[in-house]
């Protein structure tokens, strides 16, 4: 980490920050931090909690619902085939908003315009089970980030990343990209790879996106949240997305 | 288990009586590398200080230092130790450290913690406050000097 001294001569309060990004041979998921119990339980379907929402997505998959009374298999057919490497390459652009849309977003899209129904809230029991069950579909292959079109969205992401904010003053990639692997009391930092969303903590003992794990980092600086959906979050999202290119998909993971 | 970060980080405000939230900064001078005055025309207690300095809600100091606190389990890796701070450091040195790290580091992480300007999205209960009051800040500048092997 670059540290130059200056005197009190400055108030650096612009300054941009300097950080690094990590080199791709470096890159590491944060289950490479997590203890052999919790590593075992994310791997054992048996064991891995976020199973259970991804259970719950499969019967809701099949169910007809809205004044269209369609089901998502009914246009989509077989999740295990339609939907693989979906989430993976998501959030993706969407042409009609010309805008990048997360899984969440994208399969509110479909409740709404196919199914005519009401959105489900965002953090909501169903819409986590159903990208649940679709990232789920997605274990084991590489994020992906290729199509141009999302490049000033991933340019946004990476100036908020780096911005300072919050009352503590700190910019994401401060942790991120220049302390991943030191102990914050006592905590591993990661280095921020959303491989795993949605994921189960036991924190929170329940699944969450990976806007409710944007959104608690930004808490943790002191920082004002931003409303869940916000362009923001999407903007962060394709940014760490763009950041794990080549990363393997892990949903739903399991995180302390 | 460690509590989570954000639970520790995010807290502070609750400990904290809101009464000192809206008084204003003290102005303060900094020479050099230091701002030689007190910032509350007193000394701090060292003893108060010792508990800011240990409480990861009030200070967040062992968030990211480690120092000679034996009975704390959980302390950070990003910055250095804590120990024999007072003998490396003068107290108007230190003052300024602990008033606005960026001051000395404009690519610090150390949070300013008694500067209200230039700080963007802060989140609403901590708008408009430093992250201690001036009064914190002795104690925690008067602690630190007695950190002297
Ligand atoms: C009436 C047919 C219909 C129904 C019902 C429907 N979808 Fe879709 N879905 C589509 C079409 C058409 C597209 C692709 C075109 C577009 O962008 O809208 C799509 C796209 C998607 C995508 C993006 C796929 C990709 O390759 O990027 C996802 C994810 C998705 N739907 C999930 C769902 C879920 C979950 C449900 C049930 C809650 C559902 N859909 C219900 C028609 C439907
Ligand atoms: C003070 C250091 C710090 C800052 C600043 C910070 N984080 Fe984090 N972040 C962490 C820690 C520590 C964790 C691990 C969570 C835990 O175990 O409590 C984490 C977890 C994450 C994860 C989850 C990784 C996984 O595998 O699930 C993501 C994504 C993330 N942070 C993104 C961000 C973003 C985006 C920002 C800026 C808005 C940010 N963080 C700011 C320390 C930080
Ligand atoms: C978010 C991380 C962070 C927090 C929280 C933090 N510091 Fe620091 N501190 C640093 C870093 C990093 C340095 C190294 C110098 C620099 O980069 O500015 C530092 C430097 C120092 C120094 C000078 C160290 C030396 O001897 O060379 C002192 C003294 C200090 N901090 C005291 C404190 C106290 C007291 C608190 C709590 C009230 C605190 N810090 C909170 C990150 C932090």
């Amino acid at each position: 980490m670059l540290r130059t001294t200056f005197l009190a001569a400055a108030v650096a309060i612009a300054a941009p920050a300097l950080s690094a990004e990590i080199p791709h041979d470096q890159r590491q998921s944060s289950y490479e931090l997590m203890s052999p119990d919790t590593r075992a339980m994310q791997d054992e379907d048996t064991s891995n909690p976020g199973m259970l929402w991804v259970l719950e997505g499969e019967a809701l998959w099949k169910r007809e619902t809205g004044e269209a009374n369609r089901s998502c298999a009914d246009c989509h057919g077989d999740a295990t085939q339609s939907m693989k490497g979906v989430a993976a390459r998501h959030p993706a652009f969407d042409e009609k908003r010309r805008e990048p849309v997360d899984l969440e977003g994208r399969i509110n899209i479909c409740r709404t315009e196919q199914q005519k129904a009401p959105a489900s809230a965002r953090e909501s029991r169903d819409i986590l089970a159903l990208s649940a069950f679709i990232a789920r579909q997605s274990r084991g292959m590489p994020i992906e980030s290729s199509d141009e079109r999302l490049r000033p969205f991933i340019e946004k992401g990476r100036s908020l990343f780096t911005a300072r904010q919050g009352q503590l003053n700190l910019t994401c990639a401060q942790c991120h990209d220049d302390n991943w692997g030191q102990k914050l009391a006592g905590i591993p930092v990661p280095q921020a790879h959303p491989t795993g969303y949605p994921l189960y903590r036991l924190e929170w003992q329940a699944l969450g996106s990976l806007q409710r794990r944007l959104r608690n980092c930004m808490i943790g600086m002191r920082a004002e949240a931003y409303v869940y959906g916000a362009p923001e979050y999407i903007a962060l999202e394709t940014f760490v997305k763009w950041r794990a290119r080549g990363m393997p998909m892990e949903s739903p993971a399991v995180r302390p | 288990m460690a509590a989570r970060w954000l639970v520790i980080l995010a807290l502070g405000v609750a400990c904290r009586g809101l009464a000192s939230a809206q008084e204003p900064l003290r102005p303060f001078t900094v020479q050099g590398d230091a701002i030689v005055e007190s910032l509350t025309d007193a000394k701090g207690d060292p003893e108060r200080g010792r508990a800011i300095v240990t409480n990861r809600q009030v200070g967040l100091c062992l968030l990211c230092h480690s120092g000679p606190f034996p009975a704390e389990k959980f302390q950070g890796t990003l910055a250095p130790d804590l120990r024999n701070a007072g003998a490396r450091w003068s107290e108007g040195q230190l003052r300024l450290r602990m008033v606005d790290a960026s001051r000395l580091n404009a690519d610090t992480i150390m949070p300013p913690y008694y500067r209200i300007v230039g700080l963007h999205r802060v989140a609403p209960p901590f708008r408009d406050r430093p992250v201690l009051t001036a009064e914190q800040i002795e104690d925690v500048v008067a602690f630190l000097a007695t950190m002297r092997d």
